[in-house]
């Protein structure tokens, strides 16, 4: 496979890539099976998601049976790779909620739900990026999301609407294989029919749920997951995918082929060794190596985009973190696929006489508008759960079977909630394998048993509980923004960036109404709430960043005055210059942004090809 | 002024040797607690943020342990007053549980680091409150002994205000005990747990279970 060192590089790329996560991938697999010489640079260390994941590790073969430590935020088996909220080596700044404001301190905190810090930034330094531990939950935004601010006045709207990007919703969902249901229900788009793969049985706890939240008009519906519920044809979906290119249809076919379909065990965020759910490595890179038309360096940390005298993007410069030398590679057209705020860095970074601002940034945008998702969640014991006989309900991937989409859409626009935007609820339940403080609140449930009694409660109680968690909508706001600190460098010697975060009063409250509907659902079903429901949604929520969704910092739009790309994520100063990461996001819906990032990618990419046939670029 | 920064520094070496022999025949007296025994120091090093994932690991592998013998034996006690042997599963000590706890408080981590403190004061207060209450050490108490001083920490709510401390380090090792014992594959098993294998299709819950919540 063309994994090649900074001295062995073609001396020009058609198109130069930075980041290898789902913008990346995306991208790397569009223009590469297009017939293109592609070079993608990878900040972190190559990674084998065949042999490296340890997928039937139990807690017990783990230090610490696997908890979070600060080496390991999410646990010694989570297959992030020299990262997490914080990175050796490579600090970033932010103000904190105990500290007096207007001061940045460095990050350090490495748990994010009760972190002091206004943003906590979540970084993987490996090939694949975040898309190794992702939750693999796939939604499609609908019609209102792309057109918020027409809708209720708020925030941004997109430069174009739902029926656009809808085609390439289609094809992501071909290609990397989404289970889950039509239900037609408001702003829940549905996908064609065969594109989907099918859900599988809800867990038993969230058939239970489905019973009694429907006694509150909340529907409980198939998720949508980026797993391989069922073997996929590799030969039809390719054929659909690559009409024309022959080539492209045969290596995307032999790839699908090459995927298993999910085993019903094991949490995805561990990786997949059999490649049933979606990450980089085992669905955008194999085929697009295999075409030979992609070259990749990893451990190469990007500094800065380089431009020549007519401000065209010539390449970029890294940091080849082996040998700590610069090096520059050029190329036609250059993609930053890094994460929203990273391709913000180095746009921030790649600072000359012409563009003394940061290269793409004539608007001052560049950094603006940094979004995360709204995050607060309540734990449920149900004694209709305890004492059930012994099952597998342990099902795909740790992750839901079943979810809530936002339902109150209509009293919202009448302006009933007293909030502008909406939520889903994930669900977490079955009879999962236990780890590092599983039984915990034994201790309180039980009210200090010890002894055989125990063991007992153990049993009974093992299984019975439900976590929801709230991932709602944040509108855009003037107050949440990243820039590059004037002083501090990181090990690399590259500027580091630097942080404000504000929710304002809409995401405040619906965290709130969050808690106060996660109640009404548990004790819906007979339970009662283990903690404490906060009716003061400050408590309630988790820091900027904290659901690890960073949208936003290089908006695309339809006036080159206030926004940093055109409507195909193409930047306004810099013909040869695209964005495909979450950057180019006006606005972040409740519909996790994964899916959309990579069918944004998608069209992006045809765009190049496009434009580059036509000899525009 | 500390009183006691008034007095001799050193002392001379018939006294010193007084002290080791009444030492030495105080260790020798099983009903004695081990008060001088101390734990290690922690000298081992985080294992970083790029660990071989895919590989067993037992405690001691990455770092020292650093419980002196005495504790152990404490810890063991413990472990089984709190998960004891019954007809569906083994006591919490046969199945590695102390050696959990050892590689717990022997961690160079800040949560474990605080855990740890919690868990040397209380053995410590175990000892001095069975030596109280019964002049003997914790080990060496009887099942019914221990219970009661069990009963009196096993709960802090409920606990009177001199037993405080010993409640919240009794919270912290039974949280240690549940989670060491219950990732082991005779915790799971006991529990329930019969996942973690790969299957062809995700199988139907049981018809039982969905009678019982009125799911059919």
């Amino acid at each position: 496979m063309p994994f090649v060192t900074s001295s062995k590089t073609r001396p020009e790329y058609d198109v130069i890539i930075v980041g290898s996560g789902a913008g990346g991938g995306t991208s790397a697999y569009v223009l590469a099976l297009s017939g293109v010489k592609v070079l993608m640079l990878e900040a972190g260390r190559n990674y084998d998601p065949v042999r490296e994941p340890a997928m039937f590790q139990t807690a017990g073969q783990a230090p610490l049976r696997a908890g979070a430590t600060p080496d390991k935020h999410f646990g010694f088996h989570d297959a992030t790779v020299d990262g997490g909220w914080t990175n050796p080596g490579e600090p970033y700044l932010t103000q904190r909620g105990d500290k007096p404001s207007g001061t940045f301190h460095e990050a350090k905190d490495y748990v994010a739900f009760g972190s002091q810090q206004e943003w906590i930034w979540w970084r993987p330094r490996m090939l694949g990026g975040r898309t190794n531990h992702w939750g693999r939950i796939a939604l499609r935004m609908g019609q209102y999301d792309f057109k918020p601010r027409s809708r209720d006045g708020l925030g941004l709207d997109w430069p174009f609407d739902y029926e656009q990007l809808a085609p390439y919703y289609d094809k992501v969902e071909s290609l990397i294989g989404v289970w889950g249901s039509n239900e037609g229900l408001e702003n829940t788009p549905d996908s064609p029919n065969g594109t989907l793969l099918p859900p599988p049985r809800p867990r038993v706890p969230e058939m239970y749920l489905k019973k009694h939240a429907a006694k509150l008009g909340i529907p409980v519906i198939p998720s949508h997951m980026a797993i391989v519920s069922r073997k996929m044809n590799g030969g039809r979906i390719a054929k659909g995918l690559h009409p024309d290119n022959p080539v492209a249809e045969k290596l995307s076919a032999d790839s699908i082929n090459a995927r298993q379909a999910c085993f019903w065990a094991t949490p995805c965020g561990r990786g997949c060794s059999i490649k049933a759910n979606y990450q980089s490595t085992t669905v955008h890179l194999p085929p697009a190596l295999a075409s030979g038309n992609l070259d990749i360096v990893t451990d190469a940390m990007v500094r800065e985009v380089t431009v020549d005298d007519s401000g065209k993007a010539t390449g970029v410069t890294y940091v080849d973190k082996k040998t700590r030398q610069d090096v520059h590679v050029k190329g036609r057209i250059v993609i930053l696929a890094a994460s929203g705020c990273e391709s913000a860095r180095i746009l921030l970074n790649s600072r000359s006489t012409r563009f003394p601002n940061g290269v793409a940034n004539s608007s001052g945008k560049v950094g603006r508008y940094l979004m995360d998702t709204v995050g607060a969640g309540l734990t449920g014991q149900i004694p209709a759960l305890e004492n059930l006989p012994i099952f597998n309900d342990e099902g795909a991937g740790g992750g839901m079977h079943s979810y809530v989409p936002w339902w109150l859409y209509k009293p919202q626009l009448a302006g009933k909630l007293g909030f502008a935007r909406g939520y889903h609820i994930e669900i977490s339940t079955g009879r999962q394998m236990p780890g590092a403080g599983t039984f915990n609140q034994l201790d309180v449930l039980t009210q200090g048993a010890y002894g055989r009694k125990l063991k007992e409660e153990a049993r009974r109680y093992y299984g019975s509980t439900i976590h929801l968690a709230g991932r709602g909508e944040m509108i855009p706001n003037d107050n949440s923004y990243c820039d590059v600190d004037p002083d501090r460098k990181d090990a690399w010697g590259i500027p580091v960036l630097r942080f404000r975060f504000k929710w304002s009063e809409h995401e405040i409250k619906q965290a709130a109404h969050m808690h106060a509907t996660f109640k009404e659902m548990i004790e819906t079903m007979g339970g009662k709430v283990l903690g404490t429901p906060q009716s003061d949604g400050n408590k309630a929520i988790y820091p900027g960043g904290g659901i690890i969704h960073e949208v936003g910092t290089t908006c695309m739009g339809a006036d080159p005055k206030n926004t940093v790309l055109n409507s195909w994520c193409q930047s306004w100063d810099v013909k040869n210059l695209f964005v495909t990461d979450g950057g180019p996001f006006v606005s972040n819906a409740d519909k996790n942004p994964t899916l959309s990032i990579m069918a944004l990618a998608w069209r992006t990419c045809d765009y190049i090809m496009a434009e580059m046939k036509k000899g525009n670029i | 002024m500390n009183p006691d920064s008034q007095a001799p520094s050193r002392l001379s070496r018939r006294e010193a040797l007084q002290w080791v022999i009444a030492a030495g025949a105080a260790m020798s007296l099983p009903s004695m607690p081990a008060l001088a025994e101390e734990a290690a120091a922690v000298t081992g090093k985080p294992y970083g943020t790029d660990p071989v994932l895919n590989k067993t690991y037992k405690p001691g592998d990455l770092w020292p342990l650093t419980l002196a013998a005495g504790q152990r034996r404490t810890v063991a006690a413990l472990c089984d007053l709190i998960l004891p042997a019954d007809d569906r599963s083994p006591s919490a000590s046969s199945v590695g549980v102390p050696d959990f706890i050892d590689e717990w408080i022997s961690a160079p981590y800040p949560v474990q680091s605080k855990d740890r403190e919690t868990i040397l004061e209380g053995l410590k207060w175990l000892d001095a409150e069975s030596s109280r209450r019964f002049q003997k050490s914790f080990t060496d108490l009887t099942a019914e002994q221990q219970a009661k001083i069990a009963d009196d920490i096993a709960w802090l709510p409920r606990s009177k205000p001199e037993h405080e401390s010993g409640a919240r380090f009794f919270a912290t090792f039974r949280n240690l005990v549940t989670t060491g014992f219950y990732t082991t594959p005779v915790g799971m098993k006991d529990i329930g747990f019969i996942g973690n294998v790969a299957l062809t299709r995700f199988p139907d819950p049981p018809k039982e279970a969905l009678e019982k919540l009125g799911l059919v």
